[in-house]
């Protein structure tokens, strides 16, 4: 009897403490501008990053040149790795956020504003990436690397004339001819959003009208679908399980350099507009080494690291200075019309307390 | 399954305890009982319960418009949202398929169980071990080279084209889901079961047969009775499992109808409503406790 | 326990056919991966022509390397620190009745129960709490990385270790156990001598369980995480979003064909240490295998 007690009054003790440390220590970190000097290093660099973003030579080139280790961890949303920093004791000193989440992170004080001073390289940021929704006036975040999501077709079966518009996924007039290979991302903002732009609102539409007539939209198109899915949608395309695929620019196009004939497969933003996802460098509230932390990104912002960047993981540059550097075939497919017409792209944006009704319109429309 | 089928007979009156010494070997045994599992214990309060003690807390808070979890105005909102027709929908059919999968599991697993525990040590160590082989890979490629044999030029279709059935893709279907399911949950069913048929004193089987049973009357009335805690266990580890199973069904169903399991991620990892996402786990933690408590009560004794 | 009792006759047949099926149906996917890790394209579901790159690849991917230690020895550590607690609590729900049996029993079931993004979250503030106590008390900094997700590992593996050998121990026999006590041998001989080598197949299950659990285990490792601290199957999921390659098949059949060289070496080294082990064990190990025998037998066996 004596020991059962003293293990509930154990647990509980435990369980107050706790609870006690949960509501003292939000943000003791957060606040203040780090100190540093361009190209100063205060500690080893732990990045959180995405998986194969980055390549390891280029990590240990700036471990050469500053002297620091360099360790990399990866996740494979943001929103797991939103609650693993905002936790606080993540140990990372840089992680690389998409656009919504950025807004996310700066709002929970999750990332600490940026010294610019010791990032002179930020002038090399092209004009298209500044001002940008999510962190205005770019206070919080460097952009690192961008695409955009749209359809990829296989002209063999779908031809060369189609039209270009999400229609070839949401009208059955279209879309029937190819019933049954036809993937969607497995993503509520990017496939609700899809049906969003179809239907001529905006992707970011927090009208509930809207958002329910979107939802019956792909609810139809269930049934035309092979599958949901984000983490293969390119390589389903040219496996021939489907013919016509939503997904990301980026992967689409080292897909199709993949096959023998690349021109099979034309990638492309729909008329009605798609959306421009951008990833970005932030610095999380309790780094333990903010300076090597803004050190990297002015790093990476050269145009040297910034084309070996893009040459190695095959996405966009946000970083002007870099295009010349660029492969040649990475130059054309990111000159191709439509591959990121930035004039009817849209980025997406952390709704609020709408996010939950995305989400559940999604598994509405999943069934 | 009764107290005479958990002790073989003929030892039965040997553990007979005398009454005198009844009341201080209960005591000594409490004592000991208590002391075995201490580390256990204190670990799991360490590190389990009072870490499910903080989630708890998030399950009566709100969800804040960024998406992060205001610990302040604690509610019941987050229990209310479970009440909709759609979670219901979800849940049922999670159940289904769970239900499908243990029972697949257990006809797939006993004779094959009962199979390894009836050959030599030294076969039945080998054949345990290459159950588990295939399981030290990595369970996402696992899932891919399932989509490969399923897939539209995969093994299935060509096999069902053969044998003249026509070109049935199986890939992205409900039965795809099953096969991942069972493939990835076997194991937890083969494991429980072959310990527990291992120990029957396999020459009862012998003398019901002598005794002119059936095969199936020695199954029904002495194998089965027998092993049954294995049968009890090993359904728990794939049932459960089976219903929280969120990245089999993505992979190889196309995510095209929402289970449990990923419902409860998206909360957690899409909606960011971590209330939510707590109060269904918890929801789902005490039904499946009861559950397995009464399962066990009823089951004839308290495993 | 007897391992003379064959089946019989078209029953043996058919349990030797099914047999290789289930081995079939384990094995096919495995044949798959095996096959596409010699696939000269980046998509695991595309033949490609054979090429080697992917193993050359693996030799030269520090991060995946390091992956795949860190979830070797997380899986190590885990299943043996897990076998052992596993085995006591299962020892003790099963043998004995104590106080606060039934909210252990209860609290043992939850770790299975519990969805694993559940799990995974609420290590994540328990972690970030207990550190700062841990600083804000004691001075120490602490960060997370193998030690939290060993932790996390051996918190779900407890349980599932005791759920296989409480499946063995249900309803087996007390009487040998009586009989070495009754005839003075200790409750550690006892046990080491008369319990044990009965429970083995439980316990060697619920190790075997355990290591797959923790080698495949993906949320809560990445919430447990820390800097450096990554293990394959995160590594993995994080690259579900450029496209998983033949470069982790090549990592699989890497691990597949270690862990067979391992099992071959220890089975090798049981056979040895079996024909040469210490008597008393294996008369131990006879006493136990043919239930009942005279109490002069097992006596030889507990006191040689």
């Amino acid at each position: 009897m004596k020991n059962r007690k003293l293990f509930w009054l154990l647990s509980v003790l435990l369980a107050f403490a706790l609870a006690a440390a949960a509501c003292g220590n939000d943000d003791d970190d957060g606040g203040g501008i780090a100190d540093c000097e361009v190209n100063e290093t205060d500690g080893n660099l732990n990045i959180f990053n995405w998986a194969e973003y980055i390549d390891e030579e280029q990590l240990a080139a700036f471990s050469d040149e500053f002297d620091v280790s360099v360790t990399m961890d990866v996740y494979d949303s943001n929103e797991a790795m939103q609650p693993i920093v905002a936790a606080g004791n993540s140990g990372y000193d840089l992680i690389v956020p998409s656009d919504y989440m950025v807004a996310i992170l700066i709002a929970g004080g999750t990332v600490q504003p940026l010294n610019k001073d010791a990032i002179p390289n930020i002038a090399n940021i092209s004009t298209d990436f500044r001002n940008l929704i999510y962190d205005p006036a770019g206070d919080y975040s460097v952009p690192y690397q961008w695409g955009t999501t749209g359809i990829a077709v296989d002209t063999e079966a779908v031809g060369t004339d189609f039209p270009r518009t999400w229609g070839l996924i949401f009208d059955p007039a279209i879309a029937d001819e190819h019933s049954g290979s036809i993937s969607l991302l497995n993503d509520p903002r990017e496939t609700i959003g899809a049906a969003l732009k179809y239907l001529g609102y905006s992707l970011n539409s927090t009208d509930e009208g809207q958002l329910e007539e979107a939802t019956d939209l792909v609810a139809s198109a269930r049934g035309r679908l092979a599958a949901f899915n984000t983490d293969s949608a390119d390589e389903f395309l040219t496996t021939g399980e489907t013919v016509i695929a939503h997904g990301y620019s980026g992967d689409m196009f080292t897909q199709f350099l993949e096959t023998d004939d690349p021109s099979r497969y034309v990638y492309f933003v729909p008329d009605e507009g798609g959306t421009r996802w951008i990833d970005n460098m932030a610095i999380p509230f309790d780094a333990g080494s903010p300076c090597t932390a803004h050190t990297f990104i002015n790093w990476l912002l050269t145009a040297e690291q910034g084309a070996a960047l893009s040459n190695w993981n095959y996405y966009s540059t946000p970083n002007a200075a870099a295009f010349g550097g660029l492969d040649e075939d990475l130059q054309d497919f990111l000159s191709t019309p439509g591959v990121a017409p930035v004039e009817i792209l849209e980025e997406i944006q952390d709704t609020g307390d709408f996010e939950v009704k995305f989400s559940d319109a999604f598994i509405e429309a999943k069934g | 399954m009764t107290m005479v089928a958990d002790r073989p007979e003929g030892l039965e009156e040997a553990s007979v305890a005398t009454p005198e010494f009844e009341k201080a070997a209960e005591r000594a045994a409490s004592r000991r009982g208590f002391l075995l599992s201490l580390p256990a214990y204190a670990y799991l309060v360490l590190f389990f319960a009072v870490p499910l003690g903080i989630v708890m807390m998030y399950s009566f808070a709100t969800r804040n418009r960024f998406g992060g979890t205001d610990l302040s105005g604690w509610n019941l909102n987050a229990y209310r949202k479970l009440g909709e027709p759609i979670v219901r929908d979800i849940l049922f059919r999670s159940l289904w398929l769970a239900i499908l999968t243990t029972l697949i599991c257990l006809v797939v697993a006993y004779p094959f169980a009962y199979f390894i525990a009836t050959r030599t040590p030294l076969i039945r160590n080998l054949m345990l071990v290459f159950v588990m082989i295939p399981f030290w890979t990595n369970f996402l490629v696992r899932n891919y080279a399932w989509r490969v044999l399923l897939g539209n030029d995969g093994l299935f279709t060509n096999i069902s084209e053969a044998l003249g059935l026509g070109e049935r893709e199986l890939l992205f279907t409900t039965s795809a889901v099953v096969i991942g399911l069972v493939y990835g949950f076997l194991p937890f069913m083969v494991l429980p079961l072959y310990a527990s048929i291992e120990r029957i004193d396999l020459s009862l089987v012998e003398a019901s047969r002598d005794l002119y049973a059936s095969g199936f009357q020695t199954f029904r009335r002495v194998l089965l009775p027998l092993s049954m805690p294995g049968v009890i266990a090993g359904s728990i580890l794939v049932f459960v499992p089976s219903l929280g199973a969120y990245v089999t069904p993505e992979i190889l169903g196309g995510a095209k109808t929402t289970l449990l399991g990923s419902y409860i991620v998206t909360q957690f990892l899409t909606a960011r409503n971590w209330p939510v996402g707590a109060s269904l786990s918890f929801v789902l933690m005490a039904v499946m406790l009861v559950a397995t408590l009464v399962y066990f009560r009823t089951g004839g004794r308290n495993l | 326990m007897s391992s003379t009792v064959q089946p019989r006759g078209t029953t043996k047949i058919a349990l030797t056919a099914h047999s290789w099926l289930v081995y079939l149906f384990f094995f096919a996917p495995i044949f798959v991966l095996i096959v596409f890790s010699f696939s000269d394209d980046n998509n695991v579901g595309r033949w490609g022509g054979f090429t080697l790159e992917w193993y050359q690849d693996f030799v030269e991917h520090n991060q995946l390397q390091n992956a795949v230690w860190v979830s070797v020895r997380v899986a190590l550590l885990s299943t043996v620190i897990s076998v052992v607690l596993g085995t006591l609590a299962a020892l003790a729900l099963e043998r004995f009745k104590f106080r606060g049996r039934k909210v252990f029993d209860a609290l043992l079931y939850l770790p299975i129960i519990i969805p694993d993004v559940t799990m995974a979250v609420m290590m994540l503030l328990f972690f970030s709490e207990f550190f700062d106590l841990l600083d804000a008390w004691f001075g120490l900094d602490l960060q997370k990385g193998l030690g939290s997700i060993t932790i996390s590992h051996i918190a779900f593996n407890i349980s599932f270790v005791s759920v296989v050998v409480r499946a063995r121990l249900a309803g087996m026999s007390e009487v040998l156990e009586e009989a070495a006590l009754d005839l003075y041998a200790t409750r550690w001989k006892t046990f080491r001598y008369v319990t044990f080598p009965q429970i083995v197949p439980g316990v060697a299950g619920g190790a075997l369980l355990a290591l797959t659990l923790s080698l495949d285990d993906v949320v809560i490792t990445q919430f447990a995480a820390g800097p450096g601290a990554t293990t394959l199957p995160v590594f993995v999921f994080g690259l579900i979003r450029r496209g998983v390659t033949p470069l982790i098949n090549a990592t699989s059949v890497l691990m597949l064909a270690a862990s067979v060289i391992l099992v071959a070496l220890s089975l090798a080294f049981q056979q040895f240490s079996g024909r040469g082990g210490r008597p008393s064990l294996r008369a131990a190990r006879e006493a136990v295998s043919a239930p009942p025998k005279t109490n002069t037998q097992i006596k030889e066996g507990i006191n040689q």
